[in-house]
């Protein structure tokens, strides 16, 4: 269920390299599932920077406000304006089109400290 | 528990609270019978001057409007006077629809996108703007016009003393020191002295700066005055008591505030919209909560627990009586009989007006003798008279000692003993010229 091209947080985040420096970042299905309707998305401003496992932003669905944790240390270079209008998105498709914003990462290496989609699975599966 | 608490007894846990103050022997009376009771409390309230008793000439903050009569046969409805706030909201269909329009009459008033329902009042609501503006800017400055009330400054301080914000004092007419830190520029309109700030260019000002500008409007002078949103304000508050609530000395008022859609999410307080049912049938819904009992909680952006509902109520009632037409003209009025007033007091001996400017109700003047001592004299012809400036700042200064860091109280101007004087559409020509003829006595 969750795809091999991207790695994974405890926090419930994906981070995945477009290329050397750019990655895309946004929550799992598993976490949008934990929310139910996602109401409102609160993001870093572009040009600003998030820090591994810092808090980011804010999701609040229509029964709970939480933290987003950054997955990777970087500059934001793009935020996913659509979430604006259509917060829906994360719910629907919260691996591609409810990605949550672009990053020029900093440390590649901190990926290394996150999970494989098989461990994710794993994770997940002992929480529940 | 004492022994888990480690105190010998429940003494001990007072002890930090002196002597004197623990169990004050208190001067009381006898018991009274009911009937006594009564007679001893009229005897009290019978010393009591009220507003309508006599000419006044005090504002500052709290303004002497007429009140029609539809604002409290309506008011006073047992429908809206029994309901305390709704929080099985969508049950309540009557009280989100008044608080729906309350909004859209505030939004329109200020000329701002988005006005909420409810602060506690001018004050609070201002405080609440400055700490938005900071979350949304995520600076920590603070640049405070020292045209600003005192009073209101004090909210202010009591507000941000435990945020770590830094609070400046700044001179509107010169050069602003604002920067790249700051987070909001603040402002009151028309100004403590009751003159008009130039909107335009503070607001420029701020926003070259990335900074927002807050301000505090008088909603009955935007009768006749451009609204601060003319001018692209970013959040706007205000006291709402000129609107249909009587002056009282504590309140209840209700607070004002308005801001851009754009910051809608870091505003305090709630939201109520208009939308449809599933059969198309138009219906009222708290459409945004940011408080902490909802599912903000810990992340609210403000801990404002309840709200002025049913003065929220007197304003809508109070603004739908008078309209369009009828608001600009009591503006009119207030505004021509204050300068009919101010004309004649500058003509007085010994009197003078010291800010060059446009001012709406409210005026500064010098004396020939303190403005207190001259209001003692008015009093015993039954004339309420203006605010004495000097004594309304030494309290402030004398109480902010302790509380302000990192910015000093604004210095009272350099006026030489200043009466703030206020004159509404409630002031018929005859009690102003009474008024004039009273305060040529002091000049001779």
């Amino acid at each position: 269920m969750s795809p091999d091209d991207r790695k994974y947080s405890n926090e419930h985040e994906w981070v995945k390299m477009e290329d050397t420096t750019q990655a895309l970042a946004g929550i799992t299905v598993y976490a949008q599932n934990q929310l139910g309707d996602i109401v409102y998305v609160d993001l870093p401003k572009t040009g600003a920077t998030i820090r591994f496992m810092e808090k980011m932003g804010e999701v609040e669905s229509v029964k709970a406000v939480s933290d987003l944790f950054s997955p990777i240390t970087g500059e934001v270079t793009e935020v996913n304006d659509r979430l604006l209008d259509h917060p829906e998105l994360v719910n629907e498709d919260p691996l591609g089109e409810g990605w949550l914003v672009r990053v020029t990462v900093a440390d590649a290496a901190e990926l290394d400290q996150l999970m494989s989609a098989e461990e994710y699975e794993a994770f997940i599966s002992g929480l529940s | 528990m004492l022994a888990t608490l480690g105190v010998a007894s429940i003494d001990e846990l007072f002890q930090d609270i002196p002597d004197e103050f623990r169990n004050p022997t208190l001067a009381l009376p006898q018991p009274m019978s009911e009937l006594e009771v009564q007679k001893e409390l009229a005897g009290l309230s019978s010393r009591n001057r009220a507003l309508g008793s006599g000419p006044s000439f005090l504002g500052a903050g709290s303004y002497n409007h007429f009140i029609p009569a539809i604002v409290k046969a309506l008011m006073t409805r047992g429908e809206f006077l029994t309901a305390y706030t709704p929080y099985q909201a969508e049950a309540s269909q009557g009280t989100l629809q008044v608080i729906y329009e309350f909004q859209t009459l505030i939004s329109n008033l200020y000329g701002m996108e988005v006005a909420n329902a409810g602060m506690y009042d001018g004050a609070t609501s201002l405080a609440e703007g400055v700490l938005m503006a900071c979350r949304v800017t995520r600076r920590s400055r603070v640049a405070i016009a020292d045209t600003l009330c005192p009073y209101y400054r004090q909210v202010i301080v009591a507000y941000c003393q435990a945020q770590g914000l830094e609070l400046h004092s700044i001179s509107p007419g010169q050069a602003l020191s604002l920067d790249q830190e700051t987070a909001c520029l603040v402002v009151q309109y028309p100004n403590f002295y009751g003159y008009i700030e130039d909107l335009a260019a503070l607001t420029k000002a701020a926003h070259a700066q990335g900074a927002l500008i807050v301000v505090s409007a008088d909603p009955m002078a935007m009768g006749m005055f451009q609204p601060p949103g003319h001018y692209g304000a970013d959040i706007v508050t205000g006291e709402g008591q000129p609107l249909g609530i009587p002056p009282s000395y504590g309140g209840p008022y209700v607070g004002l505030f308005s801001t851009k859609q754009e910051y809608i999410r870091q505003m305090p307080s709630r939201l109520s919209g208009r939308t449809v049912d599933s059969q198309g049938r138009t219906g009222y819904v708290l459409t945004l909560q940011t408080r902490e009992q909802h599912i903000r909680r810990e992340r609210a952006t403000s801990n404002i627990c309840t709200n002025e509902a049913l003065y929220a109520l007197a304003s809508a009632i109070y603004l739908a009586a008078l309209g369009k037409q009828g608001l600009r003209r009591v503006t009119e009025l207030c505004y021509q009989k204050a300068h009919y007033a101010a004309a004649l007091i500058a003509q007085l001996p010994g009197y003078s007006l010291p800010i060059q400017g446009t001012f709406f109700q409210e005026f500064v003047v010098q004396c020939p003798v303190s403005p207190s001592s001259i209001n003692t004299r008015l009093l015993e012809q039954n004339i309420l008279g203006g605010l004495d400036l000097n004594e309304a700042f030494s309290n402030v200064h004398h109480s902010e000692g302790r509380t302000t860091r990192g910015s000093s109280p604004p210095p009272p101007e350099a006026f030489h003993n200043p009466m703030l004087l206020c004159v509404t559409e409630m002031n018929s020509r005859q009690e102003i010229d009474v008024l004039i003829e009273a305060l040529s006595e002091f000049g001779r």
